[in-house]
C-alpha cells in the first residue's frame, strides 16, 4: 500500500549556528554524562570471582529443596515438577511416606543440573512451594555424577542458603489438603497473627 | 422398534432393553456417572446422570417431566426424549459434583488416580471451577488393610458403592459394606474379614476415584506416563482382554478391557499381579551353550548355526527320534513356524505339546457365603493355567494328525530312544514350574536337548543349548482361548536387549530373511491350517474372531 501524500510530512534539517559548529557545547554535553552519570556514581561491576554478586531474589539459579517447619523434606513426590520440566530433568522415585500426615514422599529426588535449562517451571508446578531456584549462580563440578544432585544434596542448598540469608524462606504455605502438611493451630484472638 | 430422541437428535434403539445412559451413548452424548457400572445393578445414588426426560404423547406433543431423574434408572422407551445440555440438566450435574467433593480432599497431586478420575474429569466438564466450601472437611482415617491387594483412602471416597456391589453380585463374596449412615458413611470391612478373593482387584478399576487404590500399584507410576497396549492375559484359558500398561518399556499394570466375547468387564487377581517376571532380574537374557560341560553365554551368531546343524545332524541321523515340544504359551504363529522348521528337515520329526499346568478345578463366580458356585456364572477362573492350549493344539494336529503329550517325550527321552529335544517353552514362574528335577534329568538323557525359555528350570541347567524366550507381553501373535476365540497380542515393551522373539528365533532357524511380522504369519497359518480360516486377512480386531 503506497503511502498517501497527506501523510508525508517533510522536515528541514536545523541549521547549525556558529556555536554549534565548533561543537564545544556538544561535547560538554558528552562529557557531563561521563563525569556525573557514571565517574561519581557507585561501581556496579564487581570483581569476579573475589567478589560475588548479589543476584535479584527472582534470578533462576540452583535448586533447592524445601524443608517444612519440623525439618523434613516438604516434597510430597506428586511429579508436577518433572512433569512440568520441558529438559525432562527430574527423576523421582515416590514411596509410602513413614509420616502420618501425608501419603507419600520422594525417596529418591535427583535433579540433573546440567541438564536443567533453568526455566523455573518446576517451582511452578509445585503445589507446596517445596522445589525452588535459588540466587545461586555458581555452580562447578569435575564430573556429570557430581551434578546430579540427589535428595541430600538439595536439601542442603535450602539449608546453605537459609543460613547465609541469601535466600530466606518465601513461603510457608503449601497446604495441599491434608497431604502437604498438619493445619496449623487456629489462632487465638487478640494474638499476633489472627485474623481481624 | 424404539426411538429415543437424546437433545434433538432420533436414535434408534431396536427392541433392547436399554437405560438412558446407553441409549444416550448411542447417540454419541455421553451422560456422566458414578454409581452406575453396566455389570452392576442400578442403584442411582451418585445422582450424577441426572437429566430431563419427557415423553412423546400420543397426539405428538412432548410432555418433559417436572424435576430431573437419574438417567441410569430411567429405561428408554418408544418416543422418550432425553435432554443433557439444558440450563437445568447442567445445573443439576454441577450441583451434584459441587455436593460429591464438599468432603473430598482434593489432595489429587498425591492420588494415584489423578490422571484417570472420573471426579477430575467431570469436574472438569460439568462442574465447577471454585470450591466454595470453606469448613474443615470430614477426613475419616485410611484403611490400608481393608484388603491384601487393596488399600482404601477412606477421605476421597464418593460413596458410589460399586465396590460393595461388586463383592456382592460378581464375586459374591460380600466382604465390603458400607458402614454409618450420611456424611459418616464409609466403606469398610467385617472385623477380621480382609477383602481377599481372587476378583478383589477389580474395585480398584471400579472405584471411580482414588479411593480404593492397588498396593501393587501404589505410588509406582503416575498414570499419565504410562502407556496402554490392547494384549491378552496369558494366565489361564479365560484369555482375559487386558490393557498392558508400560512406561519406558517396564511393565507397570495389567488392567482388564472390555470384551463380551472372552470375559466380560473384569479379570481375576492371579492374572492382573502374575506379570512380574516379566521385569524380574532372573530372566534368561541371552544364549547359552554348553562347552566343557558349563553353560557359558554365547551370541546369536555363534549360536543359531551351531543349532541348525546340530538338529540337521539329528534328524539325518534319526528322524523319529527329534521331538519339538511346543508348550501351550507360543503364540499359533510361533508354533506353526517351529512345526514348520521341524516338518521341512524330515517329517518324521515328532512333534509334542508341552505341560499344559492345570491347577484344581475351573473356579467360578459368584459365590454365596459357604463359598460355593452360585448360578448364573459371570465369570470364570479356569484350571488351565496356559492361554494357547487349544491353537496349538490346532497347529500340532494339521501338521501329524495327533498331539503327542510332553509325559510321552520324558519317557522317550529317559529310555535313551531320542536323538534330540526341542523344547519351546516360554513359561512363567509358577508353583512348581513347568518341569520336575526328574523330568529334567530324563531329557537330559537325549543328547541334544534345547531349552527355550523365560528364566531358568531344571531343563535349562541340563540343556545343551539355552535360548532366552519372551513373555507375552513382549511379542505379537494370537492366543485361542478354552472357547475358540482368537485374540490377537499386541507387543507391549521390547525384550530384554539381547533376547529375540520367539518367532524370529524360528524364522532365523528356517533361515527365512526379514522380522518377524505376526499378521503377514498369520495369513500364512490361515491358508495352510484349515481351523484358521477366519484369520486369513491377517488382522483381529481388538475384541478377537471366534474360530468354529
Amino acid at each position: 500500500m503506497p503511502i498517501k501524500t497527506e501523510d508525508v510530512k517533510w522536515i528541514e534539517t536545523p541549521k547549525l549556528g556558529v556555536l554549534d559548529h565548533l561543537y564545544l557545547p556538544a561535547i560538554l554535553e558528552g562529557l557531563k554524562t561521563t563525569v556525573f552519570g557514571h565517574m561519581l556514581t557507585p561501581n556496579i561491576t564487581v570483581q569476579y570471582p573475589e567478589v560475588q554478586a548479589k543476584m535479584p531474589p527472582n534470578y533462576r539459579g540452583v535448586h533447592r529443596l524445601n524443608r517444612d517447619e519440623e525439618g523434613r523434606v516438604k516434597c510430597v513426590a506428586c511429579y508436577m515438577c518433572s512433569t512440568a520440566c520441558p529438559a525432562h530433568c527430574i527423576d523421582i522415585v515416590a514411596a509410602p511416606s513413614p509420616w502420618p500426615d501425608r501419603e507419600k514422599y520422594p525417596e529418591t529426588f535427583v535433579l540433573d543440573e546440567l541438564r536443567c535449562i533453568y526455566c523455573g517451571m518446576c517451582e511452578e508446578a509445585c503445589p507446596v512451594d517445596a522445589i525452588e531456584l535459588t540466587t545461586l549462580h555458581v555452580l562447578t563440578g569435575l564430573s556429570r555424577e557430581e551434578m546430579m544432585f540427589d535428595k541430600e544434596k538439595l536439601l542442603s542448598v535450602f539449608d546453605q542458603t537459609v543460613k547465609d540469608g541469601t535466600d530466606p524462606i518465601r513461603t510457608s504455605a503449601g497446604r495441599l489438603g491434608p497431604a502437604s502438611e498438619q493445619p496449623k493451630q487456629a489462632p487465638v484472638p487478640g494474638q499476633p497473627g489472627a485474623q481481624p | 422398534m424404539a426411538t429415543v430422541h437424546v437433545n434433538g437428535q432420533a436414535v434408534d434403539i431396536g427392541t433392547e432393553k436399554l437405560n438412558l445412559i446407553e441409549a444416550a451413548d448411542r447417540g454419541g452424548v455421553f451422560i456422566p456417572h458414578y454409581c452406575w457400572h453396566p455389570a452392576l445393578t442400578v442403584v442411582a445414588s451418585c445422582r450424577m446422570c441426572l437429566v430431563e426426560v419427557g415423553d412423546t404423547q400420543p397426539d405428538g406433543s412432548v410432555k418433559m417431566q417436572p424435576r430431573v431423574v437419574p438417567a441410569c434408572q430411567t429405561p428408554a422407551k418408544d418416543g422418550t426424549v432425553v435432554v443433557t445440555n439444558s440450563e437445568r440438566a447442567k445445573y443439576a450435574q454441577a450441583q451434584t459434583l459441587e455436593s460429591l467433593l464438599i468432603n473430598h480432599p482434593l489432595d489429587c497431586p498425591v492420588c494415584d488416580k489423578a490422571g484417570e478420575c472420573q471426579l477430575q474429569d467431570y469436574t472438569h466438564k460439568f462442574g465447577r471451577a471454585e470450591s466454595r466450601m470453606i469448613d474443615e472437611k470430614f477426613a475419616p482415617p485410611n484403611k490400608p488393610n481393608i484388603g491384601a491387594q487393596i488399600e482404601l483412602f477412606t477421605d476421597r471416597c464418593i460413596m458410589c458403592t460399586r465396590c460393595v456391589r461388586f463383592t456382592r453380585e460378581i464375586s459374591g463374596t460380600a466382604e465390603l459394606l458400607v458402614n454409618h449412615r450420611g456424611e459418616h458413611a464409609e466403606i469398610d470391612i467385617f472385623p477380621g474379614q480382609p477383602c481377599d478373593n481372587k476378583l478383589a482387584g477389580n474395585v480398584v478399576d471400579l472405584c471411580p476415584v482414588g479411593a480404593l487404590c492397588s498396593k501393587d500399584f501404589l505410588y509406582k507410576q503416575r498414570v499419565w506416563y504410562l502407556k496402554s497396549h490392547d494384549s491378552v492375559c496369558a494366565d489361564c484359558s479365560t484369555g482375559c482382554s487386558v490393557h498392558v500398561d508400560e512406561n519406558k518399556d517396564i511393565l507397570y499394570r495389567l488392567r482388564p478391557r472390555e470384551n463380551p466375547l472372552a470375559q466380560g468387564h473384569f479379570m481375576c487377581d492371579e492374572g492382573r499381579f502374575g506379570f512380574h517376571y516379566v521385569n524380574s532380574k532372573e530372566r534368561i537374557l541371552r544364549p547359552q551353550l554348553r562347552r566343557d560341560g558349563k553353560l557359558i553365554p554365547a551370541t546369536w551368531e555363534d549360536v543359531l548355526p551351531a543349532l541348525r546343524r546340530d538338529i540337521a545332524q539329528a534328524v539325518k541321523q534319526d528322524g523319529s527320534a527329534v521331538v519339538a515340544v511346543l508348550s501351550p504359551f507360543l503364540t499359533c504363529e510361533e508354533g506353526y513356524l517351529l512345526a514348520r522348521y521341524f516338518k521341512s528337515l524330515s517329517g518324521e520329526v515328532r512333534l509334542a505339546l508341552g505341560p499344559v499346568p492345570t491347577v484344581g478345578e475351573d473356579d467360578t463366580y459368584p459365590k454365596d457365603r459357604h463359598g460355593k458356585p452360585v448360578e448364573p456364572v459371570k465369570f470364570t477362573i479356569r484350571a488351565e493355567k496356559c492361554p494357547n492350549r487349544r491353537g496349538v493344539e490346532e497347529v500340532l494336529r494339521h501338521f501329524q494328525g495327533e498331539v503327542i503329550g510332553f509325559d510321552d517325550v520324558v519317557r522317550l527321552s529317559g529310555e535313551g530312544r531320542l536323538k534330540a529335544v526341542y523344547a519351546a517353552a516360554g513359561y512363567p514362574p509358577r508353583p512348581g514350574g513347568w518341569v520336575s528335577a526328574e523330568q529334567a534329568a530324563a531329557l537330559a538323557k537325549t543328547p541334544l536337548l534345547v531349552v527355550q525359555d523365560i528364566l531358568p528350570s531344571p531343563a535349562s541347567a541340563l540343556a545343551k543349548y539355552v535360548v532366552p524366550a519372551v513373555s507375552f507381553a513382549e511379542k505379537e501373535g494370537t492366543f485361542v482361548n478354552h472357547a475358540g476365540l482368537a485374540q490377537g497380542l499386541r507387543r507391549a515393551v521390547k525384550p530384554p536387549a539381547e533376547c529375540h522373539t520367539d518367532g524370529q528365533v524360528f524364522l532365523d532357524l528356517m533361515e527365512r530373511r526379514g522380522l518377524v511380522h505376526a499378521p503377514t504369519i498369520r495369513a500364512e497359518l490361515a491358508r495352510d491350517v484349515p481351523f484358521f480360516a477366519p484369520l486369513a486377512s491377517g488382522t483381529i480386531d481388538a475384541l478377537g474372531v471366534m474360530l468354529k
